[in-house]
């Protein structure tokens, strides 16, 4: 074994990465594995980015406690970490009478949850707030604590929080197995060589299920995949005041339309299980269901609106809720369970699982201090991660400012987000640095735009390669083959001889 | 650079930038200004190493760079400012412009007249919502022509395009000189999108496969493209259960339309048609905003590069009179509509005084393809003004109707030009 932890962290989404941060506050060493050339690409990147109030989940369920204890959490935190965070509130929109009473009931369970700042509007109330919303609107529920974040900008933040507080993050590194001695976890095994633990965190979302059982735990626990297939409208087209879900079926929360953090319009998701766990794939008729649903809430939608299109993928689990009473199936998993020694386990991260990550973190505190860990914090830790420049959001005189210091936050790069080299260049050189086209995009948001990178594409290509020392052939946009470029031309080949 | 107020100020230097800005010096504008955010002069000729510029300006069949090389010449010649590696970040209906420069951090330029000469984007995989799984392998032509004719990379060996575009056609024709094999060129609709010389010089003669009424269905790979899946789709547009045929390749170019890049414009407030997705103009490419003209693909796509260099030459005069205060104000405006079969026209009013001094050129598109000879008419007040006959119509190629001043007795009162396009 090459080297030794306290802490190993197994994934490195919203939820391993909040807990690395939380955790780099005492004297640990503490590493985290990521499989993805990225931390926070799967799951953690394709998903609503909605901070939920906690009137959904089942009362009394794990989901239930983790997301309302995590709602006060929030502003501190997007404050220390500065992501993009907008406390807008949202709306369960009813449409027509018969969709009414239902409101009622989200507002009672909201209640048992816990759930403040709840309000019924009326109709015309709802009409005057939102000029865009079915006019067949008969009433919503508000949520003032509902809000809109960036989840991988929050995912990031956090990553780069416990670098710079002593975290060791390993991407392109895999969990295969845990070495175990007498019912003790002592290490774990990566397609990087073996790395010793004393503790190792179970945070590895659609495969929570596969790591879980290395260990011998929860043999019955399954994840089944279920696909939320997405469109992104164009903010030039119209921008909607606030967060917007249908009444909730059995199955789903239903088909939303968002405004997000970005000001563009989201529509989704769909909810369908396959068995495939990588499968991200949009299909036709995902697309239509979305197109259709979103319409139910904003008739005015359109195909031409439509900028891109996304899926992701719920890591629904099957555990019984453990709260006496609650014939519930499909609860959060945060234990250390009791067949073996030295695994946090975290399986079942479904949504609410973005909201509740900052409460799993501080739960996985708790739990490691009840096993009898002593937690010292340390005298320096830092919990504030600074925010780089963004040209797109300064007024003149920053932009200047910010030109003056480094001439190359003076060229735009992506004509549509207005993101400039500066902003590029800095991204590769960060604590947990962007090394693919795919990398910079979700950091900056570059190639978002109408033009969907047709423009920067071989700008940022040209970046990362003279950044990062490659050939412009290495450059990829997602690590492994994935690359863009098969080789020189045959006149530039001329050329360079 | 001290004095940031100049007479005439043009935003972009493709052919229809340029010409605006030498036109502009030409007609009395003293101090002019082209902004361009790419490091040269040209616009997106400087990747349209192709021939095929040049055929009606100077009788001479000229790779892209050269076409441009002659205006850029006499830019310099004239003594017009340039502004590159400076991008126009904001603009408002008074004609300030706000830029950033490496060097020059964040400006402020105000401009007697304003010329916007964007040019357009290409429109991308979002934008026809194909479905599938997100690898890299997948660009629009364009994006492929700038690798390949400019940063000197291949971006694949095996390739499908969808779209007939003539990006996309043009492009099959140098990826096959640089040894990868183009499988085919899928084309949704039952015709071409782009010029039958393309077709011709770029698909048949070198055996490249097209097929009408055919999409992409899916795209397969994770990483990098493996294959993509097309099918046929009836004319409703809906794909053809059973027809689905899997194809091996590593890349998909799409050259499935271009957009007029009209961001700016809609910020300084000017009027926008729905169905070009450019401004409204008159015959000297003036928009609904006083003292601001457009010219180029920013206006409309065209299919040939002289049709933007002679529209510059418009915008770029109106602007130069505006400047000076010397563009008449007229008391009498006739207005295009686009009649039978014809899909959209610029521009879309013109003064009628004007076409007593100088012929009016209308361009439009047709909706429907006529395979068949037809007559381009322009009919007012019921009375035909005047017509043409051409061999056929297609919506991949622009048609020209000249309005002379011999025809400007048609024309005494404000009123309404209608032009039908129908089989002879
Ligand atoms: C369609 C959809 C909509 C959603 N909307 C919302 C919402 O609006 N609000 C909300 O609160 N929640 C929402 N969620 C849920 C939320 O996105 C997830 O709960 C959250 O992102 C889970 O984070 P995670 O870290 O557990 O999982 P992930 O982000 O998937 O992270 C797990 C990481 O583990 C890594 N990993 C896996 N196996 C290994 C291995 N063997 N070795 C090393 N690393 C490994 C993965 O590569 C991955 O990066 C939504 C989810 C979906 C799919
Ligand atoms: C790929 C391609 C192939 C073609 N092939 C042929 C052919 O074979 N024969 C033929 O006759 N015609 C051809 N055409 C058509 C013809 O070349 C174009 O119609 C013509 O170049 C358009 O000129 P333009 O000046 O309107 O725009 P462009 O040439 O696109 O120029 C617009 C310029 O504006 C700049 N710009 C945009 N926004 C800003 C901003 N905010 N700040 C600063 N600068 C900005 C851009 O960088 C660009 O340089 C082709 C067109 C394309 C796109």
């Amino acid at each position: 074994m090459s080297e030794t932890y306290d802490i190993i962290i197994i994934g490195g989404g919203v939820v391993g990465c909040m807990t690395a941060r939380f955790l780099s506050r005492y004297k640990l060493s503490i590493l985290l594995i990521e499989k993805e050339i990225d931390i926070g690409s799967v799951t953690s990147a394709a998903n609503t980015a909605l901070v939920h109030p906690g009137y959904d989940p089942v009362s009394g369920s794990l989901k239930a406690k983790m997301n309302v204890a995590a709602v006060p959490l929030w502003l501190n935190l997007s404050e220390e970490l500065n992501f993009a965070y907008e406390r807008c509130g949202d709306f369960v929109v009813a449409i027509g009478q018969e969709e009414l009473p239902q409101l009622d009931e989200l507002v009672e369970r909201g209640k048992r949850n816990g759930v403040t700042g709840m309000s019924i509007v009326s109709g015309d109330e709802m009409r005057k707030r939102e000029p865009l919303i079915n006019p067949a609107v008969s009433g919503a529920l508000f949520a003032e604590t509902g809000a809109m974040c960036d989840p991988f900008g929050v995912t990031l933040a956090a990553a780069e929080n416990a670098v710079m507080n002593g975290v060791t993050i390993l991407r392109d590194t895999a969990f295969e197995d845990f070495i175990i001695q007498n019912k003790r976890i002592v290490g774990v095994k990566t397609n990087r060589g073996a790395f010793g633990c004393r503790w190792a965190i179970n945070a590895a979302g659609l495969y929570s299920d596969v790591v879980m059982h290395k260990a011998g735990v929860r043999p019955e626990f399954k994840i089944t995949p279920r696909k939320g297939e997405y469109l992104i409208l164009d903010r030039a087209d119209f921008e909607l005041q606030s967060v917007y879900f249908p009444v909730p079926t059995e199955i789903s929360k239903g088909i939303m339309a968002t405004n997000s953090v970005h000001g563009n319009t989201i529509l989704g998701p769909t909810a369908h299980d396959q068995d495939d766990k990588e499968d991200k794939t949009n299909s036709e008729s995902g697309l239509q269901e979305v197109l259709e649903g979103g319409r139910k809430l904003i008739p005015c939608v359109d195909p031409r609106h439509v900028i891109a299109v996304f899926a992701g993928l719920r890591a629904a689990g099957n555990a019984p809720c453990e709260t006496p009473g609650v014939d519930y199936g499909h609860d959060f998993i945060v234990e250390i369970p009791a067949t073996i020694q030295g695994l946090v386990n975290l399986g079942g991260i479904e949504s609410p699982g973005l909201s509740s990550s900052p409460a799993i973190a501080l739960r996985v505190i708790d739990l490691l201090k009840d096993a009898g860990e002593k937690l010292v914090e340390k005298s320096d830790w830092n919990p504030i991660r600074p925010a780089r420049p963004r040209f797109r959001h300064m007024t003149h005189a920053q932009r200047q400012a910010v030109i003056e210091k480094d001439e190359r936050y003076g060229r735009v790069v992506c004509r549509c987000e207005n993101v400039t080299e500066g902003e590029i260049v800095a991204e590769i050189h960060s604590p947990v640095p962007a090394t693919t086209y795919d990398a910079i995009k979700r950091r900056t948001w570059l190639g978002t735009g109408r033009c969907q990178g047709g423009f920067d594409l071989p700008r940022v290509t040209h970046i990362l390669a003279r950044e990062l020392g490659i050939s412009e052939t290495a450059v990829s946009k997602k690590g492994g083959d994935s690359t863009f470029l098969l080789r020189p031309t045959k006149q530039a080949e001329d050329d360079h001889d | 650079m001290t004095n940031l107020h100049y007479d005439v100020v043009v935003v972009g230097s493709g052919p229809g930038g340029l010409a605006a800005a030498i036109s502009a010096r030409q007609n009395g504008a003293e101090k002019v200004l082209i902004i361009e955010r790419d490091i040269e002069l040209g616009g997106i000729l400087l990747q349209c190493i192709h021939n095929g510029f040049g055929v009606e300006v100077f009788k001479e069949d000229l790779p892209g760079p050269s076409y441009a090389q002659r205006f850029i010449q006499q830019v310099h010649d004239l003594k017009i400012d340039t502004l590159l590696d400076s991008m126009v970040l904001e603009t408002t209906p008074d004609r300030r412009l706000f830029i950033t420069n490496r060097k020059l951090g964040i400006r402020e330029i105000k401009a007697g007249a304003l010329v916007f000469a964007m040019g357009c984007r290409e429109r991308t995989r979002a934008q026809i919502r194909l479905p599938g799984s997100r690898p890299a392998g997948v660009y629009t032509a364009g994006t492929a022509q700038r690798w390949v004719n400019v940063e000197g990379y291949m971006p694949g060996k095996r390739f499908v395009i969808l779209g007939s575009g003539d990006i996309g056609m043009i492009m099959a024709r140098r990826l096959t000189f640089e040894g990868a094999k183009v499988e085919r060129v899928l084309e949704i609709m039952p015709y071409l999108s782009g010029l039958t010389r393309n077709y011709v010089q770029c698909l048949q003669d070198f055996d490249i496969p097209l097929q009408l009424n055919h999409t992409v269905k899916r795209i397969i790979g994770n990483n990098r493209v493996e294959a993509i899946e097309a099918a046929a789709v009836d004319e409703q547009r809906r794909i053809i259960p059973g027809s689905e045929e899997i194809i091996p390749c590593d890349t998909l170019l799409l050259s499935v339309g271009l957009i007029p890049e009209n961001e700016l414009s809609r910020q300084a407030g000017v009027r926008i048609d729905p169905v070009t997705a450019g401004a409204f103009v008159d015959s000297r490419f003036h928009t609904s905003v006083p003292g601001i003209f457009s010219a180029g693909n920013v206006v409309h796509v065209y299919d040939l590069v002289d049709w933007v260099t002679q529209a510059g030459l418009a915008a770029g005069k109106g602007a130069a009179l505006f400047a000076q205060g010397k563009l008449a104000v007229s008391d009498k405006v006739v207005r295009t509509q686009a009649g039978e079969n014809v899909r959209y026209i610029v521009p879309h009013t013109f003064d009628p005084n004007l076409l007593a001094e100088e012929a009016i050129p209308l361009q439009m598109r047709v909706k429907q393809p006529i395979e068949a000879p037809v007559w381009v008419e322009a009919v007012c007040n019921g009375k035909s003004v005047t017509r043409k006959a051409l061999p056929y119509a297609r919506p991949g190629e622009m048609v020209t109707l000249n309005l002379k001043p011999d025809v400007v007795d048609s024309f005494r009162e404000s009123g309404t030009l209608t032009v039908n396009i129908t089989e002879r």
